[in-house]
């Protein structure tokens, strides 16, 4: 940070213009990036992230704007980002899950050649798996879809890192710590240091401020498809960052509903094996699912939802909406319109004698449009034209406009910006109070802190449940290891 | 842009053109002369295929690996049991075709049934079920070919306004497929089940029921259709369902329907249906022997299949 000669450029790309139809998502960015320095870049969703990435490694070519890689411009396209040692780390995974972890790294680098490739790919991955996350665990001879979606990240990660015969150059990380819990996102920011300091370089994209402001050399601001800050980490702090983002840090104006627990529970399950506490749920109340990521929250969700509604029969008033924190697997359907996701759950009380009225349709949508911020002209278009953090946003309307009193969440604010974050917080907060029931599996500390009550998840089971002041990071972390629950 | 865009983009368009021009080469051979004999035929024949394209229609659209292959034997039993039990008797009409709905009703459950609680694949499912449906029409019919009532007969192979009275059932049919498909609630299931059994299953949706009705409702639509067709063609005969199983595949592949699942459209079917039929004319008016038309059918189904996929992979 301190040597004034500049260094080799790794990538540049200079008033770089991509629209997208009507949709600016990039209007004139430039973004460099040298060798052996970590660049964070932040920016609400949409902000064009994404799309300076797709542009950089080749998949997009702009409109408008140059691109060069090791100052040479002119060249373009996948192979060539490659070539010059260019990785990418996708915010929605994208290992083959039929494959095993060995032949996936084998997808991922053509020049792994040879009678002995497996093996040599198994030895490549385990160790670098070993050299980005100490005491990992994972068998690299399962089959990807066996892993948990925090093993797969990983393993994507590693892959990424692998020397096979060209050393990676520039690795970009898409929201890499999204699906991990803070353990693992240490060790990964730990080693993307190390992988710096040896002269390589980093394209870290978060929202989650502390690992950028930790990890970065220097940091890149976005808003709305142009560059709006670029300095030294130093010069920012969370404060600062949040503002030059363009949203107003607000502060913890959160009040808890204490002593809700009032009168019958709206749902409760018996406590699994392994476990003494039992799962509960009272009008109104905010329930977190906290502990490391992949002990059970998910499942227990999955359990309560599919035992709450009829596999056979409709039901005319649900109990239960769940919100997909996983989307491409268990949220949105590809084909449709955003208005279609976003009115397939409440259709009941959009249609008369099971006949949809398309006005009722279109008046609900558009109130939730508003109410959301979700950010597209029209609802008719396709769901996938809309940024991950707004196809997440059409999840919660969808959830929310049915009139399920219990709305369950699978870690949904993965990948969403801190802005839109703020709004969806007090939108559960105004719903709560109107009696509406929050159970809420996050990875994220922050989210947890918000609830009313935490149960905390250790080995598939409740470890743990706390309450109202008790709800702090060192006493969730505490009950997430074994043996924690004695202090 | 001009006006045409909107429309080319729809899948069902390909099949209608390949039917116009397939029919305008036909026309052109005989001189014109055919014209109106050729469009009744080829209205009358596509009708069959069109009642029971939509049936395999709505099953496709649930996703990969939804097939229902137990039609033609659903479509031989209904005609073979129906007319049995009408016994040439006009009076039986009514009584007739409640008895092949329930046969069809009976099928859809079992079919249902097997692929659930057996958990086989559809694929293996409905054809075990068509083994056994086929051995009771079989059983039932012991050679005998009855003939359909009078009036029903003369129903079938008559003509309102010009057009065939089977090719206006099937348009009704068709209106309250339509219907169900865009503008129910079920016509939404069904799509999303489709694209994601997993994600509709989150949303709230009913599959396993959902699912059941769309292979119930596939097997009544074959079973109103062998109704109709043992009517039309004067009596039920064991291999009258036969080609219609590959037909009501194809009907739906060529009209623009995803095989993929999650997305459907009814117009195709009609474009397809039309075109399936008059393909073959065409063949036979130029003189073509068996082995060529069938060859030559293949290769034109392809080249269809060909030019309305090809527009999708460009967007």
């Amino acid at each position: 940070m301190n040597d004034t000669v500049p260094k080799q450029e790794v990538v540049a790309a200079r008033g770089i213009k991509v629209a997208f139809g009507a949709v600016k998502a990039l209007d004139g960015a430039d973004l460099v990036i040298r060798a052996g320095e970590c660049v964070g870049l932040v920016g609400h969703n949409g902000a064009g992230k994404s799309t300076i990435v797709n542009v950089i490694n080749g998949g997009l070519t702009p409109q408008e704007g140059s691109v060069s890689y090791d100052g040479t411009p002119g060249l373009h396209g996948v192979a060539m980002a490659r070539a010059h040692g260019v990785r990418c780390v996708f915010q929605e995974l994208s290992l083959c899950p039929n494959l095993t972890v060995n032949e996936n790294v084998r997808v991922m680098h053509a020049d792994l050649k040879g009678a002995s490739w497996r093996r040599r790919g198994l030895e490549l991955v385990r160790r670098q798996l070993e050299e980005t996350f100490p005491g990992h665990g994972i068998d690299c001879d399962s089959t990807v879809e066996d892993l948990s979606i925090a093993e797969r990240q990983m393993v994507e990660i590693a892959i990424s890192f692998t020397t096979v015969s060209q050393r990676p150059r520039l690795v970009i990380l898409d929201e890499p710590t999204s699906s991990l819990d803070a353990g693992l996102a240490a060790q990964l920011m730990a080693y993307v240091r190390r992988f710096v300091k040896e002269g390589g370089s980093v394209l870290l994209i978060s929202h989650i401020l502390g690992e950028i402001l930790s990890t970065s050399d220097r940091i890149v601001v976005m808003k709305d498809g142009k560059v709006v800050a670029d300095k030294p980490a130093t010069e920012f702090d969370t404060r600062r960052l949040v503002e030059t983002m363009g949203s107003v840090v607000k502060e913890h104006g959160w009040k808890r509903t204490m002593g809700t627990k009032s009168g019958a529970p709206v749902l409760s399950r018996p406590a699994l094996p392994g476990s003494t506490i039992q799962l509960e749920a009272f009008g109104g109340e905010i329930i977190g699912l906290a502990g490391l990521g992949g002990h059970g929250q998910t499942e227990a969700l999955l359990d309560l939802y599919l035992s709450s509604s009829s596999n056979w029969w409709p039901t005319r008033e649900p109990k239960m909406a769940f919100v997909a924190g996983d989307r491409g697997l268990n949220g949105t359907f590809g084909l449709w319109s955003i208005l279609k996701n976003l009115s397939i759950s409440s259709l009941k009380a959009l249609s008369s004698r099971n006949m949809i009225d398309a006005d009722c349709e279109d008046e609900v949508s558009e109130r939730w449009k508003k109410r959301i911020e979700i950010r597209t002209p029209n609802m008719q278009n396709p769901i996938l034209s809309l940024s991950g953090g707004n196809q997440q946003k059409v999840l919660f309307a969808r959830a929310l406009a049915t009139t399920s009193k219990v709305v369950l969440m699978d870690d949904p604010m993965r990948g969403v910006d801190v802005g839109t974050k703020q709004e969806v917080y007090e939108i559960l907060r105004a719903e709560a109070a109107a009696g509406r029931t929050f159970i809420w599996y996050s990875t994220e500390m922050d989210e947890i802190r918000l609830c009313d009550r935490v149960y905390v998840f250790r080995d598939g089971a409740i470890a743990a449940e706390l309450v109202g002041e008790a709800i702090t990071e060192p006493n969730v972390l505490a009950a997430s290891f074994a043996g924690g629950e004695a202090a | 842009m001009n006006g045409f865009g909107p429309l080319v983009r729809k899948p069902w368009i390909w099949s209608f053109a390949a039917t116009i021009i397939v029919w305008a080469v036909t026309v052109l051979f005989t001189g014109g002369a055919s014209s109106l004999g050729l469009s009744q035929a080829a209205l009358t024949f596509a009708a069959f295929s069109v009642i029971v394209g939509i049936g395999q229609m709505f099953v496709i659209t649930l996703g990969p690996g939804n097939i229902d292959l137990s039609v033609p034997a659903t479509m031989t039993l209904s005609g073979t049991l129906a007319l049995k039990l009408m016994d040439v008797q006009d009076g039986m009409i009514v009584v007739g075709l409640v008895a092949s709905i329930l046969i069809g009703i009976a099928i859809g459950i079992g079919n249902y049934g097997l692929i659930k609680l057996l958990r086989i694949p559809p694929i293996i499912a409905t054809l075990s079920m068509s083994f056994i449906v086929q051995s009771i029409a079989i059983w039932s019919n012991r050679g005998l070919r009855i003939k359909p009532p009078e009036v029903l007969a003369g129903f079938s192979t008559s003509y309102s306004f010009g057009i065939p009275n089977v090719a206006l059932v099937a348009l009704l049919l068709s209106l309250v497929a339509w219907v169900l498909l865009e503008k129910s609630i079920y016509g939404r299931w069904i799509s999303a089940i489709g694209q994601s059994t997993f994600a509709a299953r989150m949303a709230g949706i009913p599959v396993d029921g959902t699912r059941f009705a769309t292979y119930v409702l596939c097997a009544v639509l074959a079973s109103i259709c062998g109704y109709l067709l043992a009517s039309f063609s004067g009596g039920a005969a064991l291999n009258m369902g036969a080609e219609y199983l590959l037909m009501s595949i194809a009907v739906v592949v060529i009209g623009g329907t995803a095989v993929a699942g999650g997305n459907s459209n009814i117009p195709g079917i009609w474009g397809a249906s039309l075109f399936m039929f008059l393909v073959v004319s065409m063949l036979n008016t130029y003189g073509f022997g068996a082995g060529t038309r069938l060859i030559l059918t293949g290769v034109i189904i392809i080249v269809v299949i060909l030019a309305a996929g090809g527009k999708k992979a460009l967007r």
